[in-house]
């Protein structure tokens, strides 16, 4: 199991965030962007459970910081979608391009 | 110990039990009136402040995740200020509100994770107040439900704030993998300046660059501001930023220390930047709301030059600017946030000849604008005079020259607004609107602070002597 070095999980980590970031930039339904930003907030989470593991293994810090992650994650996900279910009661759609009335 | 516990968390516990209170009386369906309710609300968050100035100490809890000094208990209290002022204020839009007891716990549990995160020791603590205050703003963004602006801009808020808190996780996962702490007073030994660590501070600065709305991340400030609530929007543009600066400046000024050479560089260009930015943009709106947020966007980038002086002198005049700052913004969106909850008028054309109909009110948004302005006989000037000295002891006069440039090109579009209403003649002039008692009080706070804070000599050097 250890045989995988560190470097190559940091690799995955870095390409799921920016993998995140463009879906993020890209994307056009409300639904498939936050699902991009739990793409980024997972590369967070094995970024710290990775140096945890392989640099400080005395400490559980990145562990329980990983665990709040998670948590904070879903609940910022419930409003998120409340939101998105509102704002298709008054645009009905959940494009990005129709919630378009504020401008410059 | 646990008497310690209640003196030192004394403002998170006490703002954690006006929510409780509301929430059993939520529970228990009580019969008030709306009237009644704010009067109640009113009234604890007075005892809140007042309170707010007793019994202050040092120390720490829980393992150093929770510390608080006499400077955080101050930096508490003005938010506390803040906080009564805008709910003074917001009396005549919530008076007919359905939902007055769920606006007040989200905006209070806002100042909850606020107050958690200024007295952070530690990161983990950092990220979880962060979010407390984040995520609880997205909903009473929404609180015009019916309203299609509404909606926009709350979703845009949540997504924008969602982005920024996952590149602040991505850099301070960075910081631990480089120095395998996340305690804020172990950090500055482990820092040493290394290409990775930098990245990790970039991504953090940039995580707080969108909450403070600094330029390349400002782009959700003035939708957000036109979109949500005027209550919400003052709420955004003075607590919020003023709880995520004094977070900024010290977490810059004790924690990332040892890099200070490399991030001197990228204030001064974001701060000019973000001077440029605000100001050409605030110049071409009609939107007051608008108008003001990127005034706020502008207040931003002279806070930066304070900042930079990187001192004692540059974190008091932050501090000291940032008091002067909540009166008087608070004191524009206090007449603008009335006239609107009335009338719903928030454009610039509806305000011509404002002054013969509504004189109090017109006064009292052109003293507001002349302190934001920076024009002598109010206190902006002293706070802006602070913050252009801090940054001068560095010895940069180009970014101070810049400054200045600055300040007379806003000089511009805030005494626009003030001819519009004084001079201008318009036959649909808005009609004399009957000031209620909470709001005509919360802007006649608003102005005393303006008038008072500059000629109180010892409050700046209060600050001083508590400064870091």
């Amino acid at each position: 199991m250890n045989n995988v070095p560190l470097v190559q999980i940091l690799f995955v980590s870095t390409g799921l965030f920016f993998i995140g970031m463009y879906g993020l930039f890209s994307r056009r339904n409300l639904i498939t962007i936050l699902m991009s930003i739990e793409l980024m907030l997972n590369s967070v989470n094995i970024n710290f459970v990775a140096f945890n593991k392989y640099l400080y293994t005395t400490q559980l810090n990145g562990v329980i910081f990983t665990i709040f992650i998670i948590t904070i994650a879903a609940a910022e996900a419930a409003v998120a979608i409340a939101i998105i279910i509102n704002l298709y009661r008054s645009h009905h759609s959940i494009d990005v391009e129709d919630a378009g009335e504020l401008k410059y | 110990m646990t008497n310690e516990f209640y003196v030192l968390m004394k403002f998170e516990l006490l703002v954690a039990l006006i929510i409780f209170i509301l929430l059993f009386m939520k529970v228990g369906s009580s019969s008030w009136s709306n009237k009644k309710v704010l009067v109640a609300v009113n009234l604890l968050l007075l005892v809140n402040f007042v309170f707010g100035f007793f019994m202050n100490s040092d120390g720490t809890l829980f393992g150093e995740m929770f510390r608080t000094n006499k400077m955080v208990e101050l930096q508490k209290n003005m938010l506390n200020l803040g906080a009564l002022i805008i709910s003074a204020q917001s009396y005549s839009w919530l008076k007919n509100h359905a939902h007055v007891m769920e606006f007040y716990m989200l905006l209070l549990s806002t100042l909850l994770g606020m107050f958690f995160m200024m007295s952070a020791g530690n990161f983990l603590m950092f990220y979880l107040g962060l979010e407390l205050s984040t995520i609880p703003l997205a909903a009473i963004c929404n609180f015009d439900l019916e309203k299609r602006q509404s909606s926009e801009a709350a979703i845009k808020f949540i997504i924008l704030s969602a982005l920024s808190s996952a590149l602040l996780l991505f850099g301070i996962s960075l910081v631990y993998g480089t120095t395998g702490t996340l305690n804020f007073s172990e950090l500055p030994g482990h820092l040493n300046g290394s290409a990775l660590q930098l990245f990790a501070f970039i991504l953090i600065l940039a995580g707080f660059a969108f909450k403070i709305s600094i330029v390349p991340f400002h782009l959700w400030t003035a939708d957000v501001y036109e979109g949500s609530p005027v209550a919400v929007a003052a709420y955004l543009s003075v607590i919020s930023k003023a709880a995520f600066l004094f977070v900024f400046t010290s977490v810059l000024y004790t924690v990332f220390k040892p890099i200070a050479g490399s991030w001197y560089n990228m204030l001064f260009l974001l701060s000019v930047l973000t001077m440029f930015t605000g100001n050409l943009f605030a110049v071409r709106q009609n939107n007051l709301k608008r108008f003001l947020a990127f005034s706020s966007i502008t207040q931003m980038g002279f806070i930066l030059v304070g900042i930079s002086g990187s001192n004692q002198m540059g974190y008091a005049s932050v501090v000291y600017f940032l008091l002067i700052y909540i009166f008087s913004n608070l004191g524009a969106f206090g007449v603008v946030a009335f006239v609107s909850a009335v009338t719903g008028k928030e454009n610039m054309d509806d305000y011509k000849a404002f002054y013969k109909t509504n004189p109090f009110l017109a006064s009292v948004l052109s003293v507001s604008l002349f302190s934001l302005a920076g024009i002598p006989p109010t206190a902006g000037f002293f706070g802006k005079f602070f913050l252009i000295m801090a940054g001068a002891e560095r010895g940069n006069y180009i970014l101070i020259s810049i400054a200045a440039l600055n300040m007379i090109i806003s000089l511009y579009y805030y005494l626009r607004v003030v001819q519009t209403m004084f001079m201008e003649e318009s036959r649909a002039t808005i009609e004399r609107l009957p000031v209620n008692i909470f709001a005509k009080l919360a802007m006649l706070v608003c102005v005393a602070g303006i008038l008072a804070i500059g000629f109180v000599p010892w409050i700046y050097h209060y600050i001083y002597a508590l400064s870091l």
